[in-house]
């Protein structure tokens, strides 16, 4: 009858064991219940569950009961240890006929003074997992046969809550690990870019830092425009590739100190289209890339070039760049010409809003030199790139406020315009 | 949560009456163990642990009773559980907690 009560009791605990490891308690929580429950299920003075740790060969203490704050908190296995209690898996080990393993040699001391009687390797799909430790029992009784299949049971339950968390850990590992080899790849995908716009641009030595430039303005265009910054790190990318096809244009055209003929001209524009053989097989984080060096120079009239699209037609990322590229243009000087004044700059993008560029890209764009002049952003982009006197021109807040005002958008698209007067020329 | 726990500290400080709830399980247990190591932090010899209200205890409640013998037991005090009823007596004396404690 006694036996039918302990078996029904210690059924009751298994249960409850198993509910414990399925619940969304911490590990920890899980760890120190269960060794209550295998306690409580046989009535256990003492004990103590520990995990493995394959690389350190310690068994580190989860939850201790009763073992008093002397009790190593980590024991060695040596490889003799770990042999035997593989082989001999999730069973219950007698410590007193188990002297012979070096295990219970060095630790014969911790282990007699807390009287405990049961070592339980957790052996999980052929791994050691952990261990219980199980003192004496309150019956002072020795451990029966069914009270050791209890024992296993339970111990199967937690070596399979140990697993979880290791499996776990791995995971969280990998993924870090995994995080941490994007952010070289994307670090060093970055460098890249930026060495192959210094090396763009060395080529042309009247446009000196002009792809960094573009890269620069096209990504606070993006910013401006309310893209995310992975989207507007893809667009700084795409500005700072735009003129790779520049590359295989001959330096003495690129550098000609006056305005270039029609041959050399034809010869010129075969860039955007160089530049996109050039990026496509590269595989970019960013898939405009490409596309950003090959319209570039298109315009939303259909009178740009190579292919003359409108509009629509032209991928976002090529409208952005296009806008970045000229608007650096404008505000640099050139070999043949001085750039231009900072209010004649905003009077050149408002006339050519809706022929060459898209508006509300203008308007973005005009909005952030706003920003910045009026100190609603603390961030000096804008003087840093083209220097305090050029951007702090008189007048040039009050031109801002009236431009963006009279460029309010009745659409959040791009639109055809008539042809405007005065395009404004792109190098 | 009510849990219905009580503990009461004699006038001299010697003796500590804990009163269990209906259920004793992790949460009523650890409130038990709080009460008797407050109950041994200021010196009470003989700690009473009175299960007249109590109607299921369950493994972890064993558990930490096991672990307040333990600890009185450390601290040179003595653990008398009163008031149990067959159930809970037939529960103790099965796990052999009832070799290490008084019973009134």
């Amino acid at each position: 009858m006694e036996h039918d009560h302990k078996l029904i009791h210690a059924f009751g605990a298994l249960a409850e064991l198993g509910q414990q490891i399925t619940n969304k308690n911490s590990f920890q929580e899980t760890i120190r219940t269960s060794l209550h429950l295998l306690s409580g299920a046989l009535g256990i003075m003492r004990g103590a569950v520990s995990r493995y740790s394959r690389y350190a060969h310690e068994l580190n203490m989860l939850a201790v009961r009763g073992l008093g704050d002397d009790f190593p908190l980590s024991l060695v296995l040596t490889e003799e240890d770990e042999r035997q209690f593989l082989a001999n898996g999730l069973n219950p080990i007698a410590i007193a006929q188990a002297k012979v393993l070096p295990f219970f040699q060095v630790y014969d001391v911790s282990f007699e003074c807390r009287r405990l009687e049961l070592f339980v390797p957790l052996v999980v799909r052929d791994e050691i997992v952990g261990a219980l430790f199980l003192g004496e029992k309150a019956t002072g009784e020795p451990y029966s046969h069914y009270e050791k299949e209890i024992v296993c049971a339970m111990g199967r339950h937690i070596g399979v809550a140990i697993t979880q968390r290791n499996l776990m850990a791995e995971i969280e590992r990998r993924a870090e690990e995994n995080r941490q080899l994007f952010d070289e790849m994307r670090s060093t995908y970055h460098d890249t870019v930026k060495a192959f716009a210094a090396a763009i641009d060395c080529k042309d030595k009247y446009t000196e830092g002009h792809s960094v430039r573009v890269g620069k303005f096209s990504k606070i265009i993006a910013c401006e425009m309310g893209w995310a910054s992975e989207e507007a790190e893809g667009a700084a990318v795409a500005g700072y590739l735009h003129d790779v096809g520049k590359l295989t244009v001959e330096r003495k055209i690129i550098n000609a100190p006056y305005r270039i003929n029609a041959k050399e001209s034809a010869e010129l524009n075969k860039h955007p289209a160089v530049g996109y053989e050039i990026l496509l097989p590269i595989h970019h984080p960013f898939a405009d890339v490409p596309l950003a060096a090959k319209y570039h120079h298109e315009r939303l009239d259909g009178r740009g070039y190579p292919d003359g699209l409108v509009d629509r037609e032209i991928p976002y990322i090529a409208k952005i760049v296009n806008l970045a590229d000229s608007f650096d243009a404008m505000t640099t000087d050139r070999p043949y010409k001085a750039r231009r004044p900072a209010k004649d700059v905003v009077d050149d993008l408002h006339r050519n809003s809706g022929s060459q560029f898209a508006p509300e890209l203008v308007s973005a764009l005009l909005n952030g030199v706003l920003k910045e002049l009026t100190g609603e952003v603390r961030d000096r982009r804008f003087r840093r790139l083209l220097g305090r006197d050029y951007m702090e021109a008189d007048g040039i807040v009050d031109k801002l406020r009236n431009t963006l005002n009279e460029m309010a958008p009745t659409t959040p698209m791009t639109y055809v315009a008539a042809v405007a007067p005065g395009d404004i020329p792109i190098h | 949560m009510e849990i219905g726990i009580a503990a009461s500290i004699d006038p001299s400080g010697e003796r500590s009456v804990i009163f269990a709830g209906d259920y004793l399980n992790k949460l009523s247990g650890e409130s038990i163990e709080h009460e008797c190591r407050r109950s041994l932090a200021v010196g009470c010899k003989e700690i009473i642990v009175n299960f007249s209200r109590t109607e299921i205890v369950n493994s972890i409640g064993i558990s930490i009773l096991l672990g307040l013998i333990d600890t009185a037991a450390n601290n040179g005090a003595t653990v008398v559980f009163s008031d149990m009823n067959e159930n809970t007596i037939e529960l103790f004396d099965m796990l052999g907690l009832t070799k290490h404690v008084t019973i009134a």
